[in-house]
């Protein structure tokens, strides 16, 4: 294992390519990750700070909060089911702010909810909202009036709130009846009365899957309750967008594992005679093995810290608005995937170092 | 005790339809400081003979004991060990691993037979004890390709005798130099051997390597035949 070392060290050039491809994997993973982890934070902030294990929509919603309507008789209905303990509207509004001073509009989620989520402080008074720090990137100042929408509903930030957003879109939480003030402004062909929410967040006293069967049975299938994991992922995009990302990632960590087979294959080609006499002298395969096995570790390693410093480095100069976010657990989890794929490969050329005959050490003569 | 019996020793191959003998009834044994010159033209069967002597293969037939060990029937695993902690070899093309430094080239075999601080320390120690007495004792930090082909032979001397062997195993150790510096190597060999009681059989194509040798046997079509 020491001589694999001294190998590394001394011979550090050998290794310059398989790490540098390993560097660029690492960029490319990393980037993908904090691309698929900023657009599932920035979409699911909303859903993802609700104090509840349940979100009810309606039944023909088709699991999106923004077709969904549920009038407030379907409401009591909901509330008067055993193993509900409390239940608040939520409602959500997408749509553009003029923003003192900036030529662009805002994208904005106007947000109407009545039970307070992780992070908000209880609903504002009403024509105010709280700003997720989101929209700080298109020019939004605390004490700023926007106007919402095409009426120019204003509305005035009060104070600053973090990863809260909606489909990208920045939060703005505001009291239901200006939701639904601003709702009605600008869907003059859907209004909602008062009472009446998008969606329902519910606490359960008992196992949330028992109540949501109880809600949607009792209501007569009018509802669809889903968990709130089922609810984040149900989010428009979100499945599709974690499923595509996961594969690219799949295919670039296959792409790692192939770079260090065919590196540590070619590199064992290039060995045979000194593994030969290696093995003469008494030097097991496994030990052989094991040595190759630390070079790509190591390999694997060290291309993480140059690739992680790399992307942190690109990130710094992106624009705010791209939704790329590097969090520790996706680092994490990228660097065991690169060491993992990085000895899989490794360990490709087992056979071929173990059919490596010591005889071949002593010539080629009989 | 002999340092080396081979008893009706054969080793067949198959290649294609046609079998071949390279070894055919081989009868061999080596006094325990007994230095061997095993001559014979190429092809005769003399690396296949010092393989099965150093168990790096095993024979079709016949038995094979080092020391006071029948290695005739011992499995791969068992060899390994065995060649570890009994055989020294120097080969043809010296092989030294060129990114370790003389010194390290020893501890290579030190570290397969040693294991625990203790130990390593003592193989260190032997390490350097067999660079001073081969004239490498300030040449242990350099790389093989800062030595001269002499001084690569004598670290690989050096390689073989670090596991204090019972049988030093030489495959053409001259062959890659000039006269002069062969007949040194020849004297190294012959007076490392005789120091430490230590049997070798010598492979050569040279015949003024005989002359260091208290023996000479010659294989020709693989049967042996006492000089």
């Amino acid at each position: 294992m020491r001589n694999a070392l001294r190998e590394l060290r001394r011979r550090p050039q050998r290794f310059l390519a398989v790490t540098a491809a390993l560097v660029v994997l690492t960029v490319l993973l990393l980037f993908l990750g904090g691309l698929l982890d900023g657009l599932f934070i920035g979409a699911t902030g909303a859903f993802r700070a609700q104090r509840a294990s349940l979100f009810v929509y309606s039944s023909d919603a088709n699991d999106s909060v923004i077709r969904s309507r549920i009038p407030a008789e379907l409401r009591a209905q909901v509330e008067s089911v055993p193993g509900v303990r409390a239940v608040g509207g939520l409602g959500v509004s997408l749509l553009g702010a003029r923003v003192p001073g900036q030529q662009d509009l805002a994208d904005t989620a106007v947000i109407g909810y009545e039970r307070r989520p992780a992070g908000v402080p209880a609903t504002p008074p009403a024509g105010s909202a709280w700003a997720d720090r989101r929209l700080e990137a298109f020019g939004v100042k605390l004490g700023q009036t926007l106007r919402l929408g095409p009426r120019g509903i204003p509305l005035r930030v009060r104070g600053w709130v973090s990863d809260t957003n909606y489909l990208l879109q920045g939060a703005l939480w505001v009291a239901p009846t200006t939701w639904r003030e601003v709702q009605n402004a600008s869907r003059p062909d859907a209004q909602f009365a008062p009472g009446a929410f998008q969606a329902l967040v519910v606490d359960t006293a008992d196992d949330p899957a028992t109540v949501a069967r109880r809600i949607d049975d009792s209501t007569g299938g009018s509802t669809n309750t889903l968990t709130k994991d089922a609810a984040i992922l149900a989010s428009p995009g979100t499945r599709q967008q974690k499923s595509t990302f996961n594969g690219i990632i799949g295919v670039t960590f296959a792409v790692v594992g192939l770079v260090v087979a065919l590196f540590f294959a070619l590199l064992t080609i290039e060995r045979v005679p000194i593994y030969g006499v290696l093995k003469a002298l008494g030097t097991t395969t496994r030990r052989l093995v094991a040595g190759m096995l630390l070079q790509a570790v190591i390999v694997a390693s060290v291309a993480f810290i140059t690739g992680g410093l790399l992307t942190y480095g690109l990130t710094r100069l992106l624009p705010a608005r791209i939704p790329l976010l590097l969090v520790e657990s996706r680092a994490i989890t990228t660097f065991a995937g690169l060491v993992l794929t990085a000895a899989i490969g490794g360990a490709l050329s087992l056979r071929r170092i173990a059919r490596i005959d010591p005889v071949t050490a002593i010539g080629t003569g009989t | 005790m002999p340092a080396l019996q081979l008893i009706d020793v054969s080793k067949r191959y198959r290649s294609g339809d046609e079998d071949i003998v390279a070894v055919d009834h081989a009868a061999l044994t080596l006094g325990d400081d007994e230095v061997l010159a095993l001559v014979g033209p190429s092809g005769s069967g003399k690396t296949t003979l010092i393989s099965i002597a150093g168990g790096l293969m095993t024979p079709t037939s016949g038995r094979v004991i080092v020391g006071e060990q029948d290695i005739t029937d011992y499995s791969a695993r068992e060899l390994t060990r065995f060649r570890s902690e009994h055989i020294g070899f120097v080969f043809q093309t010296v092989n030294l691993v060129p990114f370790l430094t003389a010194r390290e080239n020893l501890l290579v075999v030190g570290e397969l037979v040693a294991s625990g601080r203790g130990r390593r320390q003592q193989a260190g120690a032997r390490a350097d004890q067999l660079l001073e007495e081969l004239g490498l004792g300030h040449r242990g930090t350099n790389l093989p390709s800062e030595l001269s082909g002499g001084e690569r032979q004598r670290v690989a001397i050096g390689r073989a005798l670090m596991n204090e062997p019972e049988l030093v195993l030489f495959d053409e150790p001259t062959s890659a130099l000039d006269t002069h510096l062969g007949e040194q190597v020849m004297e190294l060999i012959r007076s490392e051997v005789k120091g430490r009681g230590t049997a070798a059989v010598i492979v050569t194509h040279d015949h003024r390597v005989t002359r260091y040798c208290d023996r000479v046997v010659s294989i020709t079509d693989g049967r042996l035949a006492d000089d």
